[in-house]
């Protein structure tokens, strides 16, 4: 599946590093990450736990470029990444991270096939994406095969359930081939049937493709599933699952 | 780092240079589901229609306009302060010619008089004030477009104040097919002078027998009648003075008589005219509702001109004329006020002929420049050479000028608010934009999770926004020339429908609305529609690239 260059096994394909976040509302500060260091070898699989509220879903928005921390460093293969400018920042949440988010976030207006071209229609302009479209495109078809969506290619998200829509934002989120995939509650909005399918669908992908993930989830029988657990409480990291890949400070 | 330098190489130069494939897509897909912004697009349609049609018509009446003007004027007017005028106009001719020969193509000279015309209707005296034109026959038709606005196609040719034996158009020559005949001038001409002086004649002989028939023994009606025509044949020998002829015979006393060559003449006004005149056509006939024309008098109809001579202070002299032919330049402003009458005639009836010398005087020069010449170079030369105090040197522009600034300030006015049409509409796209932002927060949010940059998400919205523009100014554009081309049929339908006239030819003098179609203009309109169009999405577009992804994301 990937065919990513693989960096020696001491760098961490993705680190923070004292990460401070805190949200002003009124009079009120709330600080929600307080020195977060995180880090996620290569080919690791971090569920990342915690209470509503406790941080996860502002860490993995932080990972994954949405938001910026108020200090704190964010690093990617050995590159920091959290201070470059924005059009870079853009570049690569395009081509190095994917991203899964629990409400699915697929285009309504694009089919499922276009869903999953989305990252590419992105990256590519107009006269470049005539030349890429055949080979982007069998790969798409590929990928929603893979998770046995290829009756569904052309139809749109909302004649699909969630479960399929959320197989195929995991397929749009491979199909930039990323460094690192970050899922966010993704089995959240599904019934346990579902849930079940897509951590075994994120599982498969670590086991057999190597891909790194972090997994943010409330759900500890789900977390389970992944090589390793943080815990995130009152914006610390809590405790870190003895076997997991990560470490913590 | 050997992974690293690949995101920030930039991945192609094209996708900088053209916007990258999704905003296309999306562009796409959100006209095609969102059906409500072209609904903000119609306004800008109809207001570009609007624009192209005002702007045709606008421009059709102008170009008209200004052509009639030009066709009546010459190009430029040389003329003397004084109605008395200035004398020796050939000497003035060399100066013009002396000072810009090379631009110079014709020139005539004219004299110019307000003047009262007198006719009869009915038996009644119509008394109208006229401007009265002594002009060269020969040479004026090269200075205007003067022999293009008679009604005789031989006089179309070379004019002649010589009464014709008929043939007369009965249709308009200027524009044949579109207006109604004028039946009224078939026999106009000889015939009907003759047709008339005998009418008079019989008339009197009436009178004359009912006045002696109390003296002698009745005749019978049959005898009357072979009495008159016996005497009004055009063979016959005609031994009575008519009115017309008697008054003329009066004018022995007039000084100016001396210099007539039918002195002591006794005219038989079945074979001979008076001294030939080609008033307006709007003097000598009315135009209906429905734009037929109603003749008060016809060409071989005799009328009286007064008018005043030369001298100081100057006396009104009076003298009988025949019409000859019509002007009709389709300017009622001309039309119902222009007399012409050979202009030596005019010279020497108002005593504008130096005695001694021979030498006439005139009012102004006419003067026609070559196409190529600068109007007003050529003007400012004169101006130059001849003294201000002395003679007004005009272009047609300038004696014109009032009204043809006047049609271009009303053309200015109506663009301004024409325009503020589509600006509205401007303002109803920002709306519906803001609207459409709003409700695809969530999607920009994912745009930008999927690695979208702020300038790629502003482009949609930018680019949404010109092909609203485009579409709607397309439509517009169509709608604007189809309403242009057919305005005159849906000029006839509305006519239809409605009963009532939109466009009356008797205020308008032409039948048709002319319009002209101006590349130019159409273009700056379809340029400035389309500027409001993106204009307009600028806001949302910037709007919608400082969402902040997570927030975006969030967004329900």
């Amino acid at each position: 599946m990937t065919d990513l260059e693989m960096p020696s096994n001491e760098t961490p394909i993705l680190e923070t590093r004292q990460i401070y976040k805190r949200y002003q509302s009124g009079t009120t500060t709330l600080e929600v990450l307080r020195g977060v260091d995180f880090s996620l070898e290569q080919g690791g699989f971090l569920a990342v736990v915690g209470q509503s509220g406790s941080g996860k879903s502002t860490l993995l928005h932080v990972m994954g470029l949405l938001d910026a921390p108020d200090s704190g460093e964010v690093w990617i293969n050995g590159q920091r990444i959290d201070n470059l400018p924005a059009r870079d920042k853009d570049r690569l949440r395009n081509n190095s991270i994917g991203m899964v988010f629990q409400a699915y976030h697929l285009l309504p207006e694009f089919t499922a096939l276009e869903n999953v071209l989305a990252p590419l229609l992105i990256r590519h302009g107009i006269v470049n994406w005539f030349s890429q479209k055949r080979a982007a495109q069998e790969q798409a078809e590929a990928l929603l095969e893979r998770f046995g969506l290829s009756d569904r290619l052309h139809h749109r998200p909302r004649q699909l359930s969630g479960g399929e829509m959320q197989r195929v934002a995991i397929a749009r989120a491979l199909i930039t081939k990323p460094q690192v995939l970050l899922a966010d509650e993704p089995t959240g909005n599904l019934d346990e049937e579902s849930g079940a399918g897509i951590i075994e669908a994120l599982a498969e992908l670590n086991r057999d493709n190597g891909l790194s993930i972090v997994l943010v989830t409330h759900d500890a029988d789900i977390a389970s599933q992944a090589r390793g657990i943080v815990r995130l409480a009152a914006g610390t990291v809590d405790m870190m699952n003895p076997g997991a890949t990560g470490s913590a400070a | 780092m050997s992974s690293y330098s690949r995101f920030i190489v930039p991945t192609l130069a094209a996708d900088a240079a053209i916007g990258a494939m999704y905003k296309l897509l999306l562009c796409w897909r959100y006209l095609r589901t969102r059906w409500i912004a072209l609904a903000s697009v119609i306004s800008v349609t109809l207001g570009v229609a609007t624009m192209i049609v005002v702007n045709a018509v606008m421009a059709g009446f102008s170009n008209e306009m200004q052509t009639r003007i030009h066709g009546i004027l010459s190009d430029i007017v040389f003329e003397s302060h004084s109605l008395s005028g200035f004398q020796d106009p050939q000497w003035h001719i060399d100066e013009i010619k002396r000072a810009a020969g090379d631009q110079i193509a014709g020139m005539t000279p004219t004299v110019a008089v307000p003047a009262m015309l007198s006719f009869q209707v009915r038996g009644q005296w119509v008394t109208r004030q006229v401007m009265f034109i002594g002009i060269d026959p020969k040479t004026h038709a090269q200075v205007s477009d003067f022999g293009r606005y008679l009604q005789h196609p031989a006089n179309r040719e070379q004019l002649s104040f010589d009464l014709r034996e008929g043939g007369y158009d009965t249709i308009d020559s200027q524009n044949p097919t579109e207006t109604p005949t004028r039946p009224a001038l078939e026999h106009a001409g000889w015939p009907h002078r003759r047709m008339r002086v005998n009418r008079e004649r019989l008339w009197k002989e009436r009178l004359d027998s009912k006045k002696s028939a109390e003296n002698a023994p009745a005749r019978s009606v049959d005898q009357q009648v072979d009495a008159v025509l016996a005497a009004t044949s055009p063979r016959g020998d005609s031994s009575e003075t008519p009115p017309e002829a008697a008054a003329t015979n009066e004018k022995r006393t007039n000084p100016f008589q001396t210099a007539r060559p039918n002195q002591g003449h006794v005219m038989d006004l079945a074979e001979e005219q008076f001294t030939g005149i080609v008033p307006g056509i709007g003097l000598a006939s009315f135009r209906n509702r429905q734009g037929v024309d109603q003749f008060l008098s016809l060409p071989g109809d005799d009328v009286k001109i007064t008018f005043p001579t030369a001298g100081t202070p100057p006396k009104a002299v009076s003298d009988n004329f025949t019409i000859v032919d019509f002007y009709e330049s389709k300017m009622s402003e001309y039309d119902s006020n222009f007399v012409f009458v050979p202009i030596d005639a005019l010279q020497r009836m108002r005593g504008m002929i130096d005695p001694q010398t021979g030498i006439p005087s005139v009012n102004s020069i006419q003067i026609r420049l070559k196409p190529d010449a600068k109007l007003n170079e050529v003007r400012d030369r004169l101006r130059e050479v001849f003294p201000a105090d002395l003679y007004a040197i005009a272009t047609w522009r300038d004696k014109q000028g009032p009204l043809l600034s006047a049609v271009d300030m009303e053309m200015a006015v109506l663009n301004i608010l024409l325009f503020l049409i589509i600006a509205v509409a401007g303002f109803g796209i920002l709306a519906i934009f803001f609207m459409i932002v709003v409700e695809k927060t969530r999607d920009i949010g994912i745009l930008k999770a999927l690695g979208a940059t702020s300038s790629g998400i502003a482009g949609i919205f930018l680019g949404y926004g010109l092909f609203l523009g485009l579409v709607g100014a397309g439509a517009g554009l169509v709608l604007g020339l189809s309403i242009t081309q057919n305005i005159n049929q849906i000029r006839q339908a509305v006519e239809w429908c409605t009963g009532s006239r939109v466009f009356d030819p008797s205020i308008y003098y032409f039948f048709q609305i002319p319009t002209i179609i101006d590349p130019v203009t159409i273009s700056w309109i379809i340029a400035g529609a389309v500027a409001i169009a993106i204009g307009s999405s600028v806001l949302p577009a910037v709007r919608a690239a400082r969402l902040h992804a997570v927030e975006a994301l969030r967004h329900d």
